[in-house]
């Protein structure tokens, strides 16, 4: 009796001096991270995605600064380091300077054109309604919500082939739109075929491509503006106008920067576009565009050094490009105004 | 009773609240925005109309009249470009592809936007913002590179290495995006899932995954467009392999300049446009959420 007595003790006084030293060991088992559990979750959950990414986007990344600096054709294994001679190339270059000239335009028209039509078209959509009572907006207008969406689901190459179709002299849709209300003139005018016309009939379909996207982004920021807001300055005797300008502007900026910026972004590459619609450059260059310029480079003349450059002054510009807008919109005041 | 007329006194109240009355002023604001926006919705929708009914013609009658309906609505166009044409196996391609490396992509993406928000190691940071350089830079910059790394590794012009491709194109987004997502998951969660017994897996698959599923469904939406529509990448890495639908499209579009038959072009950019606008009318309310999301974030 007594043994056993002595030995169900001696369980329990083992258990409990078991349990007494466990509770820091919990502590310490946090901060010793070594368990097979813990290895394999970083290595597959953290190394997996970053091999891929450094392998696939980085690296081409790195190399390609690297690449710009040699005379590299590719499938030569020489290659000679000439420095900056390739970028001394490239701005002596008529033809890249025009590619590049092409893309300024596109950086300044784009986004500019896009956004302020965007914006008029989702303040239409949202205070389009009566302006008695509660604040809301216009009637029926999901459908256009809807609708102008369109094209953002439409693959870039396909809106590019479809308008070049429209745009066709003699079979197309503009024309024959055109020449039935009564503008003969236009009977087989080649809208990307005269070089007054290619860059803007290109720029209106990219803006057709984009001004949906926006739109229902811009919705979505004025939607988030509280109801109270527009409420108060109605009362103070702000008209429709007035409070698009001065309420819906102010609080829906960081927005519109960052359309500004994807806009820009865009209008800088534009490859997709200018192939689908004049993948030659246009007449007399006139909607050549860099990106054009470097994939021609590259793989139809095999001078990947020089390809290389191209791509870094194009990355360039891209940083700068961004900058400037941030830069601009700080200087402008997009920090100091309200934010909700 | 005297409930009754509370509540239609309340109705009515709701009532007036709800339908005031318009003034000629917000009549004539309401008819020009209604006409400006449709003007806008026609200048959508005709192109898309035109295309979708010039696909029915024969090229002498897209000649003819570029308003004239077809004279019958016959199928041949879709059956030359689908099959003649590869537009079918083109769009297998690009299914298979885009499949792939959009399950891949979330996957891999929602893993490492998770290690990245919930641990603190040296050199997460750094992590974070190499995602971001590759957010930033243009795609053109990697091209040339990218072509002899694929080359080098056989998998130059094959569909596994465009798939590859574009899960690593994809993942920058795809992280940046889901890292705030994860970062405002609530913390007690995982001590509650650790306490438990759960380990670093598990806690990941069963309880913050199925958490995050909004957030997914947002980037699926962005990342399935994005691949979907991309050109570029397939230009350059596969442009003497399989074919996949973008490609396949501007190639069949390059040879119509040579041999006219536009009403098997306008089928294959039918082909092209119409099931994603079918799945986009389906699911627009949850894409225009996400549109919201996606860029305030």
């Amino acid at each position: 009796m007594t043994s056993v007595k002595g030995k169900s003790l001696r369980v329990d006084g083992g258990a409990s001096a078991a349990v007494v030293p466990e509770a820091p060991p919990v502590y310490k088992r946090r901060r010793k991270p070594l368990t097979f559990d813990k290895i394999s979750f970083f290595v597959v959950f953290l190394g997996l995605p970053l091999a891929i990414y450094i392998v696939f986007v980085i690296s081409p990344f790195v190399q390609a600064f690297g690449y710009s600096l040699t005379d590299w054709s590719g499938f030569s294994p020489k290659q000679n380091f000439i420095g900056l001679e390739n970028y001394r190339r490239l701005f002596t270059d008529d033809i890249f300077m025009k590619a590049m000239g092409n893309n300024i335009l596109l950086v300044i028209v784009l986004p500019i054109v896009t956004i302020v039509l965007s914006l008029v078209l989702a303040t239409l959509v949202t205070v389009g309604g009566s302006s008695r009572g509660q604040i809301k907006g216009l009637r029926n207008s999901s459908f256009y919500r809807v609708v102008s969406f369109f094209p953002y689901t439409i693959p870039a190459i396909a809106i590019g082939i479809m308008w070049g179709q429209i745009y066709d002299p003699s079979g197309g849709l503009l024309n024959g739109i055109l020449t039935s209300l009564g503008m003969d003139q236009f009977k087989s005018f080649a809208w990307l075929g005269d070089k007054n016309t290619a860059m803007i009939a290109t720029m209106f379909v990219i803006v057709w491509g984009f001004i949906g996207f926006y739109m229902v982004l811009f919705v979505a920021g004025i939607k988030g503006i509280p109801a109270e807001l527009f409420e108060a300055a109605r009362i103070d005797g702000a008209g429709r106008f007035r409070t698009a300008v001065s309420i819906t502007i102010p609080l829906i900026r960081d927005n519109i920067q960052t359309a500004y910026i994807y806009m820009g972004i865009l209008a800088l590459d534009a490859f997709v576009y200018m192939a689908a619609l004049n993948s030659g450059g246009g007449p007399d260059n006139s909607t050549l565009v860099m990106s054009q310029q470097l994939f021609f480079t590259a793989f139809t003349k095999g001078q990947f050094g020089l390809a290389s450059a191209m791509g870094v002054v194009l990355a360039i510009a891209t940083l700068i490009f961004s900058g400037l807008v941030f830069l601009v919109n700080r200087l402008t005041g997009g920090d100091k105004d309200v934010s909700l | 009773m005297t409930t009754q007329t509370a509540s239609r006194e309340m109705k009515s109240l709701h009532f007036n609240a709800r339908k005031p009355a318009m003034t000629p002023a917000d009549k004539v604001v309401g008819a020009v925005s209604h006409t400006a926006l449709t003007i806008w919705s026609l200048i959508v929708i005709l192109p898309l109309l035109w295309t979708f009914m010039s696909s029915f013609k024969t090229s002498s009658e897209i000649f003819a009249s570029p308003f004239a309906l077809p004279s019958q609505w016959r199928f041949d166009n879709y059956v030359k470009a689908w099959t003649e044409a590869g537009i079918g196996s083109y769009f297998l391609n690009s299914v298979i592809v885009v499949g792939s490396a959009l399950v891949i992509v979330m996957v891999l993406g929602a893993m490492c936007a998770y290690v990245l928000a919930r641990y603190v190691f040296f050199g997460s940071k750094a992590i974070y913002y190499l995602m971001l350089a590759g957010l930033t830079f243009p795609i053109f910059l990697a091209m040339v590179p990218l072509f002899f790394i694929m080359r080098n590794i056989g998998l130059l012009n094959t569909l596994p290495g465009l798939t590859l491709v574009y899960v690593g194109f994809a993942l920058p987004f795809t992280v940046f995006f889901l890292f705030s997502f994860f970062k405002s998951l609530p913390h007690e969660i995982t001590e509650a899932a650790a306490l438990d017994g759960a380990g670093e897996w598990r806690t990941f698959f069963q309880v913050m995954l199925p958490m995050a599923k909004p957030g997914l469904a947002s980037v699926a939406i962005f990342n399935f467009l994005g691949l979907w529509n991309q050109f570029l990448i397939p230009v350059a890495i596969n442009a003497a392999g399989p074919r996949v639908l973008s490609q396949g499209l501007a190639a069949f579009a390059g040879q119509m300049g040579y041999a006219v038959d536009f009403g098997a072009l306008f089928a294959a950019v039918t082909v092209t446009v119409v099931p994603v606008l079918i799945v986009y009318v389906i699911f627009q309310r949850q894409l225009q959420g996400s549109v919201s999301q996606g860029t305030s974030k």
